[in-house]
């Protein structure tokens, strides 16, 4: 195999964003899988592609557009769902609809060539530039530090928010700040990954995570480590095969999602109770 | 006995339209034990939540512990006030051990950016031996009978060393052995430690012995206070549950408990 691409600066920044896009949004998949919520990150990187679109339609940033709508997009969900007024199936049903609307409405507006509307849904991340890299290592670095510094505030409120506000912690507002991240990664990792696609990476590693390991740490860990696995074979298959990469992404990071079910120890919970878990502190 | 640490005048709560709560005054004194039964909706779960200051008063006061409760300060209230919910649906691959759901009742103590140190997992190590679930520490907590989660919900309760104790129907759903297990459980804890408690139940049979007072609610309102057995007549309880007193005489007749 010719591996002299590797001496281009394209590829260098591709390799450089799927690692660092593999890592934040494996780790906010982690919470998306452990708090139930898939339907406010779906919801979350549509309304973040519409606000990508009436960026570009309106002519400022299309990032601060997508930041600003996938907050909204929380903003809204988040306590309908919190206080039980709407089923979250409901919800998602409503917002995800409207910002597919939305964003295909910018997108007809839009005057002249289409392609950068397009690039924000497929994802392209070989165009990537120094500055989106820049700010997706500064997310990711957020991302994963903010995890560090909290953990054990993020364990209790993933593991019962009730419970966790009950003996002191401030559980709402780590809702809302993972709802934040979330938000921001999605942001971080349009460009790279797309509108349409994002979500499968953000979901996929965690879920294969989730059905290896007993250890919320060990969970944050391989999440990772698939997500970045994931961004890599997909680039990887793109350049053997010449497809888009977005969607290589999505499919690697779906097949070790596939495998990971299929060998699930979880699966045989009798035979795994004989031997105890080890010692985890 | 000793002073009043909670000291409930006139609260009133609603949820939206419905008045959850509607003029309620109740003083607890220390270490008392108190029963707070009541058929469904009569705003027992909502007087324990104005206690470890979750619930929003629409008007009266709360004293806890000496704090005045008002919305914003309701944190460091709760790290001395151990809650106990009714049996809660966890997910069976949770990735948590028993052992480090436990520790959540210490987090709160901890405060922000500390770490578990070799202490607290000591006092949790005692606390899980107290309610005999040590063999089962490192198991996932999704694994775990409904009975077994309520020990653990106890243990982490009492690893956070609160100063309150407040049980939430924690006996629900559960089969009629650990119903008594929780109950031995939770009067024995009050003996030895003489943690002042407030059990909420709707059904009388999972009312403690240990109980020194009973509170019976109904439609938002305290209806009765008192010792159990002035309290707990055949004909307050048909005016309670808006039962024929026969059909109490038949219900009590049948339960072993009380």
């Amino acid at each position: 195999m010719d591996f002299s691409i590797l001496e281009y600066q394209f590829m260098q920044n591709a390799i450089l964003s799927a690692f660092l896009g593999g890592i934040a949004c494996s780790t906010i998949g982690v919470f998306v899988v452990l708090m139930h919520m898939p339907f406010i990150g779906v919801c979350m990187s549509h309304a973040a592609f519409a606000g990508a679109l009436l960026g570009l339609w309106l002519g400022f940033n299309p990032l601060i557009g997508a930041f600003a709508f996938s907050l909204l997009s929380a903003a809204v969900i988040g306590p309908l769902a919190d206080r039980g007024e709407l089923s979250p199936e409901t919800s998602v049903g409503v917002i995800f609809s409207l910002m597919l609307g939305l964003a295909f409405l910018f997108m007809g507006l839009m005057p002249g060539t289409k392609s950068g509307a397009l690039e924000l849904l497929w994802g392209s991340i070989l165009t990537n530039t120094r500055s989106d890299i820049i700010f997706l290592g500064i997310v990711t670095v957020v991302v994963v530090g903010l995890v560090f510094v909290f953990y054990k505030e993020i364990q209790a409120t993933i593991f019962h928010r009730d419970m966790a506000l009950s003996v002191g912690i401030p559980a709402t507002m780590i809702l809302y700040g993972i709802l934040f991240l979330t938000g921001a990664t999605i942001t971080a990792s349009l460009r790279s990954i797309g509108g349409l696609l994002i979500f499968s990476l953000i979901l996929n590693p965690a879920a294969a995570a989730y059905q290896l390991t007993y250890s919320m740490k060990r969970m944050f860990l391989l999440s990772a480590a698939f997500g970045i696995f994931s961004g890599w074979m997909g680039l990887l298959m793109s350049y053997l095969f010449n497809i888009p990469s977005g969607a290589t992404i999505v499919v690697t990071s779906s097949v070790i999602f596939m495998i990971a079910a299929i060998f699930s120890p979880k699966r045989k919970v009798k035979g795994w109770q004989a031997k105890p878990l080890l010692e985890e502190q | 006995m000793g002073s009043t640490v909670i000291n409930i005048e006139n609260a009133v709560v609603s949820y939206r339209e419905d008045i959850a709560l509607r003029g309620v005054s109740l003083r607890v004194k220390c270490e008392e034990f108190i029963g707070i039964i009541g058929p469904n909706g009569a705003g027992k779960t909502t007087l324990l939540t104005i206690v470890n200051g979750l619930g929003k008063l629409l008007s009266g006061g709360v004293w806890v512990l000496g704090h005045y409760l008002t919305p914003g300060n309701g944190h460091c209230l709760r790290k001395k006030v151990g809650y106990v919910p009714q049996v809660q649906n966890i997910d069976p691959r949770m990735p948590m051990n028993v052992r480090e759901v436990a520790m959540i009742g210490r987090y709160g103590l901890l405060g922000l950016f500390r770490r578990p140190g070799r202490n607290d997992w000591k006092i949790v190590d005692e606390m899980l031996e107290l309610v005999g679930m040590s063999r089962l520490a490192r198991r996932p907590i999704g694994h775990l009978s409904g009975g077994e989660q309520q020990r653990v919900a106890i243990a982490r309760c009492l690893a956070q060393e609160p100063e309150l104790f407040l049980l939430d129907e924690p006996t629900a759903s559960l089969d009629w052995k650990a119903q008594n297990d929780i109950l031995e459980l939770v009067k024995q804890i009050h003996d030895s430690r003489h943690l002042t408690t407030l059990f909420v139940t709707h059904d009388l049979s999972c009312l403690p012995v240990a109980c020194g007072r009973v509170v019976l609610m109904k439609e938002g309102l305290i209806w009765g206070e008192g010792s159990p057995n002035e309290l707990l007549t055949d004909a307050n309880l048909s005016r309670l549950y808006d039962m024929p007193i026969s059909v109490v005489q038949e219900r009590r007749r049948d339960t072993i408990l009380v």
